[in-house]
C-alpha cells in the first residue's frame, strides 16, 4: 500500500521534474513564468537537498537499451532541413559537444547513397570472385569464424567540407562528417586467401547491398595492407546506418569507400571505373583535368572548443581542445595559435596516440577579454602539415570540392561569443 | 613409440590430403564455394570498356518514352536536372570558372551509364527495369548530349563504342600538393 503511494509520487515528481525541464529548455517557463522555474532550479541548489535524493530513482532495467539523460537531448545528429532529398544525403556529429576520440554509435556521422536498407543477417551474403582460386560466398556466421580483431580508426566522408561559402557556423556543420570508433572485424586479407589471389588480381571492387548498389574499386595493395571487413562497432554490432551486418573499412581512405551492407568483393585486374569513381568522387582541378582515385584523407585539425556557436562565460582561464587525424598515419604533433596565426605552441595530446585514428589535443589557455582568433594545425608523422585554405585554394581552385583539409580558425568576439573566422 | 609417431605424422598427411581435396588450400575452410550462376546472377559490374555487358539492345525512341516514366520527374524531361542530377549539356564548360558536369560533359565512359542505371536508377526502384530499356536509356541520354543520333540503337559492342568527349579530362592523385 505505502510503495504504491510512493510510486505514485515518485511518478509525480518525475513528472513535474520533467516538466520543468522541457519548460526552461524549449517554452523559456511561458507556462510557468521564469521566476517560478529558477526557484524550482534554487530549491536543489545548496544549502537544499535535491528533489532527486528524496525519492527512489527511476527502477534497474527500465531502459533495457539505455539512452542519454534527457538533460542531453540537443546532442543530436546535425541534419540539415533543407535537402532536396534524403535518400542521398549525409547528416553530422556534433563534434563541439563530444569529448575524447570515441563517437558514441548513434551520433556516428552518416552518408547514405540510396538510403538505409534494413538487413537480417541470416539472409545476408558475402560473395567473394573473380581473379581468385576459388570464389567462395560467406554467410555471416561464416564470417565470425575467422580470427577477429578490433582496432580503432576515424571515418571521414570526402567532402568535409567543400570549398566555397556558405561556411558552416559549428565544427559539426563544418566537419562534422567525420567520426572514430573501435571496429570490430576480420582482416580482409585473411578473407582474400581463403579464396586464394590469382597473380593477375590487382583490385578489388567492393559492392554494397543498398539501393545504390554503391561500387568503389579497392587497390589491393590496400586490400592487403589493413583492410577490414566490420561486424562490429564500440562493442556492438553495426548500427543499419553503419552497414550492418557487415561492412568494409578501409583506414584513412575516403568514407564512401569503406562500403556498407558489403555483400560482393570482385577482385579484377583493373578498376571497375563506376559512377561514384569517374562522375562522383572525383577532384576537378582549375585546367578542367580532374584527379581520379584520390583516396587517401590528409592531416587535419578543428578545435571543438571553444568553436562556433559556443561562448565563453568569462575571461580567464578556459582549456581549448580538439581533435586531430591523418589519412597517412599517427598524429605527430597538434600546433595551436591564439594570436591570428602569429605564434604557434604544441598543444598535449592525449594518449593513445592511433594510426589513422581521432587524436584529442588540449592547450591550456586564459582569455583576456579581448577579441581573439584561435586555430590548430596538425602535423602528421609522414612530416605532412595541413595547410590553409588559401594555401589549397591556390592549387586546387574553387571547383575541386573534395579533401578539403584546411586550417579553420574561430573568431572569439569581446563578449565571448564564438564564430567562424572565415565566414 | 616411433612406429605411433610415424603413424600420426602419416595420418595428419592423410587428413590434409583429404581436406585439400574438399577445400583445396583455403587456409581456414571456411565458406562455400560459389556457383557461376550466383555469381552470374550477381555480378553486375560493367567494366569502362564495356565487358559483362548483358546481350539485347535498346532504341533512343524507346528510351525517351522509359526516361518520361520513369526518370523525367527528377532529372526533367530533357536532363536538365531537378531533384537529381543534371545529366545533359555542359559540354565546354569543364574548363571553366563555372562547370557544369553532366554525363556528356564530364563522365569518361559510356558503358558506366548503364552500370550505374542498372544498379541504382529510378532512385525509387533500381534494379526494376530490364536490361533492353537499360540500353534504351543509356542511348536517350547519350543522344540528349549529342554523342548518338536519334536512330541510334545501342547494344553491347555500340554502347562500348561511344567516345565520350571527356575521356582524357582525368588524372591520378598529386597530393600532397601543398607542401
Amino acid at each position: 500500500m505505502s510503495s504504491r503511494i510512493d510510486a505514485d509520487e515518485k511518478s509525480a515528481r518525475t513528472t513535474r521534474r520533467r516538466f520543468l525541464q522541457g519548460g526552461t529548455a524549449v517554452a523559456g517557463g511561458a507556462v510557468l513564468g521564469p521566476s517560478a522555474a529558477a526557484r524550482a532550479e534554487a530549491d536543489n541548489l545548496p544549502p537544499n537537498v535535491p528533489e532527486w535524493m528524496k525519492v527512489p530513482g527511476d527502477p534497474t532495467g527500465g531502459q533495457p537499451y539505455g539512452t542519454p539523460s534527457p538533460f542531453e537531448k540537443g546532442v543530436v545528429r546535425n541534419i540539415s532541413k533543407t535537402l532536396k532529398q534524403y535518400i542521398s544525403a549525409s547528416s553530422r556529429t556534433p563534434l563541439q559537444e563530444l569529448d575524447g576520440i570515441i563517437t558514441p554509435n548513434g551520433l556516428f556521422y552518416e552518408r547514405h547513397h540510396g538510403g538505409v536498407p534494413i538487413i537480417d543477417p541470416a539472409q545476408h551474403r558475402l560473395m567473394l570472385h573473380g581473379l581468385v582460386e576459388r570464389p567462395l560466398i560467406f554467410s555471416m556466421d561464416d564470417l565470425r569464424r575467422f580470427p577477429s580483431e578490433s582496432r580503432i580508426h576515424f571515418l571521414e566522408c570526402s567532402g568535409n567540407p567543400g570549398y566555397i561559402k556558405p561556411y558552416g557556423k559549428t565544427a559539426s556543420d563544418l566537419v562534422g562528417l567525420v567520426s572514430c570508433a573501435e571496429w570490430t572485424g576480420v582482416s580482409l586479407k585473411l578473407v582474400l586467401q581463403e579464396a586464394g589471389l590469382k597473380p593477375e588480381a590487382k583490385w578489388v571492387v567492393a559492392e554494397g547491398a543498398d539501393a545504390a548498389a554503391l561500387t568503389r574499386s579497392i587497390p589491393i595493395e590496400k586490400c592487403l595492407e589493413d583492410a577490414m571487413l566490420v561486424y562490429s562497432q564500440n562493442g556492438e554490432r553495426l548500427r543499419p546506418q553503419q552497414g550492418y551486418p557487415l561492412r568494409l573499412l578501409l583506414p584513412g581512405f575516403e568514407g564512401n569507400m569503406s562500403v556498407k551492407w558489403l555483400r560482393r568483393l570482385h577482385v579484377t585486374a583493373e578498376p571497375v571505373y563506376s559512377r561514384e569513381e569517374t562522375s562522383k568522387y572525383t577532384d576537378l582541378l582549375p585546367d578542367g583535368t580532374a584527379r581520379e582515385f584520390s583516396f587517401y584523407m590528409e592531416a587535419k585539425s578543428i578545435i571543438t572548443r571553444p568553436s562556433g556557436g559556443q561562448r565563453l562565460s568569462a575571461p580567464g582561464f578556459h582549456e581549448i581542445t580538439g581533435i586531430a587525424w591523418s589519412g597517412h598515419g599517427k598524429v605527430a604533433r597538434v600546433e595551436v595559435s591564439v594570436d591570428d596565426g602569429k605564434s604557434w605552441q604544441d598543444a598535449r595530446l592525449q594518449e593513445p596516440v592511433l594510426t589513422r585514428a581521432l587524436t584529442r589535443f588540449r592547450l591550456p589557455w586564459r582569455w583576456d577579454g579581448q577579441s581573439a582568433v584561435i586555430q590548430s594545425r596538425a602535423v602528421d608523422e609522414t612530416g605532412y602539415a595541413q595547410p590553409t585554405l588559401a594555401e589549397l585554394l591556390a592549387v586546387r581552385g574553387e571547383n575541386y570540392f573534395y579533401h578539403n583539409n584546411a586550417i579553420w580558425p574561430w573568431r572569439i568576439a569581446a563578449d565571448g561569443e564564438v564564430t567562424n573566422a572565415l565566414a | 613409440m616411433r612406429w605411433r609417431d610415424t603413424c600420426g605424422i602419416a595420418f595428419a598427411f592423410m587428413l590434409c590430403a583429404f581436406s585439400n581435396q574438399s577445400q583445396a588450400q583455403s587456409p581456414y575452410g571456411i565458406g562455400r564455394p560459389a556457383t557461376a550462376a550466383e555469381i552470374a546472377g550477381w555480378n553486375i559490374d560493367i567494366g569502362r570498356d564495356g565487358s559483362n555487358l548483358p546481350k539485347g539492345d535498346g532504341s533512343v525512341s524507346r528510351g525517351r518514352e522509359v526516361f518520361a516514366q520513369q526518370c523525367a520527374s527528377c532529372h526533367g524531361e530533357k536532363g536538365e536536372g531537378g531533384l537529381g542530377d543534371r545529366l545533359a549539356g555542359g559540354q565546354g564548360t569543364i574548363r571553366t570558372a563555372k562547370p557544369i558536369r553532366t554525363v556528356g560533359s564530364y563522365w569518361p565512359y559510356a558503358p558506366t551509364l548503364f552500370d550505374y542505371i542498372r544498379r541504382a536508377m529510378p532512385q525509387n526502384a533500381p534494379q526494376s527495369l530490364s536490361d533492353e530499356d537499360v540500353y534504351a536509356v543509356s542511348a536517350f541520354i547519350l543522344n540528349l548530349n549529342g554523342l548518338v543520333g536519334a536512330d541510334a540503337i545501342l547494344d553491347a559492342k555500340s554502347l562500348a563504342a561511344v567516345r565520350m568527349p571527356n575521356r582524357d579530362g582525368f588524372v591520378g592523385d598529386a597530393r600532397p600538393d601543398v607542401k
